[in-house]
């Protein structure tokens, strides 16, 4: 097992001892559960519409009405939920007095870093997986295309990776857990908001920048069932910026 | 390993004072190597110039009141910060430019035991050793000598969180020996534990004398006494001494001291005492009978005295000397490290008539 292998086991073995997971865990299932039968509710009442309008049976577009709009509303329960998840990978380490053990550790400060991300993503993974049940069970009454369902889920994914990679920079940050959470929490809300600004200067290059930097517009692609590689490279960069600035922020925290 | 200068001069008193003495060493193999550190905190200095070396196999205190810069060398040594100024080496690799060299030679337990409090000692360990590339068979090899070592069987399969002080304190000792290190730094190693543990863990780390270098830091002087075999004291960031224990009290010694305890002491006894030749002063004990008695530097008085004692028929219940604890050295140079050469008169008085001992 690898250095890296290690600090993602234990930092697994972390947060199922805790309550962490469990509470974020299940908040975040029934989140998705409501807001997909609301969803399906609304569906459903415009599909009753229409066959009163038109008599007989009515198509409604499931891809458009339920799904869409769910996997848009879930970017602000990611922003609310992740960085619960994060918090405590460097805060805890800090407060803790574990901190200084890693960094006399032989292993490379990008080592720890990339190691508690990924464990954190895998959990996120976990969690995101057990939301499939929700379009499986769809399947089985209704008829809709998989594959806006699948870039949607690749969206959802993206971004978490990137939420998440945020989170981890925030909880090098400090070694006040809540404060950790906070900071990521008001960086992912600042971010979204810049989208709105990039709006306010219209399409000029500005805007267009402007509006390249918040995740908004890159996800809203990927729900479309579009897959445009410089959306790819959206997410990829902004999770590599970040996990850099976490290293750089962790090896800073030597000379202080 | 760095084959070091020919000629070491190991004390660094304060200057404008001549060395208090000069150890010569010739082709000695130092493990740790440290020139001139300094380390500073905005303006504040933590430590100032330090120089001192370990060889092979040898057990190094580092001595000094509460802030006085102990940490701040150990986390130098041990690559977690980085020094201002100077070199430090640790088996021959720079500790600024080989960080991860340094690391995999080193068994590093710092102040607070690095212990996660959610998993078993077993997992801790495992975790530990992993993090260090060992793998399979050898790492529970280690973990079984380690587990043995610091007597943690009992709870090998408990959660660090529900462990008493003096269990995390062995769980972080378990952890710096884990991979047999050759330079193992303890800082205060033996905080938290009961008397019984205390004796072990020193055992334990006489044991590794010899085969490991170590520097442990303490502000307990018998643990000084009792396992190291050099003790470096350091103040405000400074060195102020550095040699072995005996040495450094007979260093500071000023006269001999003799303590005897008389059965009756008639009122002219004080007068006789001094009249013997070589004594300096006569200090009457708290109890009754209880003398101490200063003699001229180099001159054992005991037989003098206990001729007197017998010929006056006093009684002479106790009679020994009285040799300066590390105690009173560290008290000496820590509060009068300006003007040590001529220690006040009351320092030389508050030689404790007693000998701790671990």
């Amino acid at each position: 097992m690898t250095p890296v292998q290690a600090i993602i086991a234990k930092e697994l073995r972390g947060y199922f001892v805790s309550p962490i997971v469990y509470v974020v865990g299940a908040v975040f299932l029934l989140i998705f559960g409501l807001l997909s039968y609301l969803y399906v509710g609304f569906a459903g009442a415009q599909a009753i519409q229409l066959m009163q309008m038109q008599g007989g049976m009515a198509q409604i577009n499931l891809n458009d009405l339920v799904f869409r709009n769910l996997f848009s509303s879930m970017r602000i329960v990611l922003v609310i939920i992740l960085p619960i998840l994060t918090m405590r990978l460097f805060a805890e380490e800090r407060k803790l007095r574990t901190f200084e053990f890693l960094m006399t550790s032989p292993i490379r400060i990008n080592e720890i870093v990339v190691g508690k991300f990924i464990s954190v993503f895998l959990i996120y993974l976990g969690l995101v997986a057990l939301t499939i049940l929700v379009p499986t069970v769809l399947m089985l009454f209704s008829d809709f295309d998989w594959n806006p369902i699948w870039t949607g889920y690749l969206g959802m994914v993206l971004l978490g990776a990137l939420f998440l990679s945020v989170g981890v920079f925030a909880s090098a940050l400090t070694e006040n857990q809540i404060v950790a959470a906070f900071i990521s929490f008001g960086m992912l809300l600042t971010i979204w908001l810049i989208a709105g600004l990039g709006n306010l200067f219209g399409d000029t290059t500005a805007g267009r920048v402007i509006s390249y930097v918040s995740y908004m517009e890159h996800y809203d692609r990927l729900l479309r069932g579009l897959i445009d590689t410089s959306d790819l490279v959206y997410f990829g960069s902004g999770l590599a910026l970040m996990l850099f600035l976490t290293h750089r922020v962790v090896e800073s925290t030597r000379w202080k | 390993m760095s084959k070091i200068r020919d000629q070491a001069t190991w004390c660094s008193f304060e200057s404008g004072t001549a060395p208090f003495s000069a150890i010569v060493r010739t082709d000695i193999t130092f493990v740790i190597d440290v020139q001139n550190i300094t380390k500073r905190y905005g303006h504040h200095t933590a430590i100032d110039r330090v120089t001192f070396s370990v060889a092979k196999g040898e057990v190094l205190a580092f001595l000094g009141p509460n802030g006085a810069g102990k940490t701040t060398t150990m986390r130098i040594l041990t690559c977690f910060m980085p020094a201002t100024e100077g070199t430090a080496r640790v088996a021959g690799f720079d500790c600024t430019e080989q960080p991860l060299e340094v690391k995999r030679q080193i068994g590093y337990l710092p102040e607070t035991p690095p212990v996660y409090q959610e998993l078993t000692v077993t997992e801790y360990l495992t975790f530990v050793g992993r993090l260090r590339g060992i793998t399979g068979p050898k790492l529970s090899s280690a973990l079984d000598q380690s587990i043995g070592r610091l007597e943690l069987g009992s709870v090998r399969y408990r959660l660090i969180g529900n462990l008493s002080r003096g269990y995390r304190q062995r769980v972080g000792l378990a952890q710096a020996l884990l991979h047999d290190p050759s330079v193992l730094i303890l800082d205060e190693p033996t905080v938290g534990l009961d008397p019984k543990q205390i004796i072990e863990i020193r055992e334990l780390i006489k044991s590794l004398a010899g085969s490991h270098s170590v520097i442990l830091s303490t502000h307990i002087l018998p643990e000084a006494t009792a396992v190291c075999q050099r003790v470096v004291i350091i103040n405000k960031g400074r060195i102020v001494a550095e040699d072995t224990p005996e040495q450094l009290s007979a260093r500071l010694r000023q006269s001999e001291k003799i303590s005897i305890t008389l059965k009756t002491c008639p009122a002219d006894c004080e007068m006789k005492l001094r009249a013997i030749p070589g004594v300096l002063n006569v200090l009457s004990g708290q109890t009754g009978g209880s003398f101490l008695i200063e003699c001229e530097l180099g001159r054992d008085l005991r037989d003098e005295i206990a001729r007197v004692a017998v010929l006056n028929q006093w009684g002479l219940l106790e009679l020994r000397t009285v040799s300066m604890t590390l105690e009173d050295v560290f008290l000496q140079l820590t509060r009068h490290e300006d003007h040590f050469s001529e220690p006040a008169e009351t320092m030389v008085g508050m030689a404790s008539t007693q000998r701790t001992d671990a």
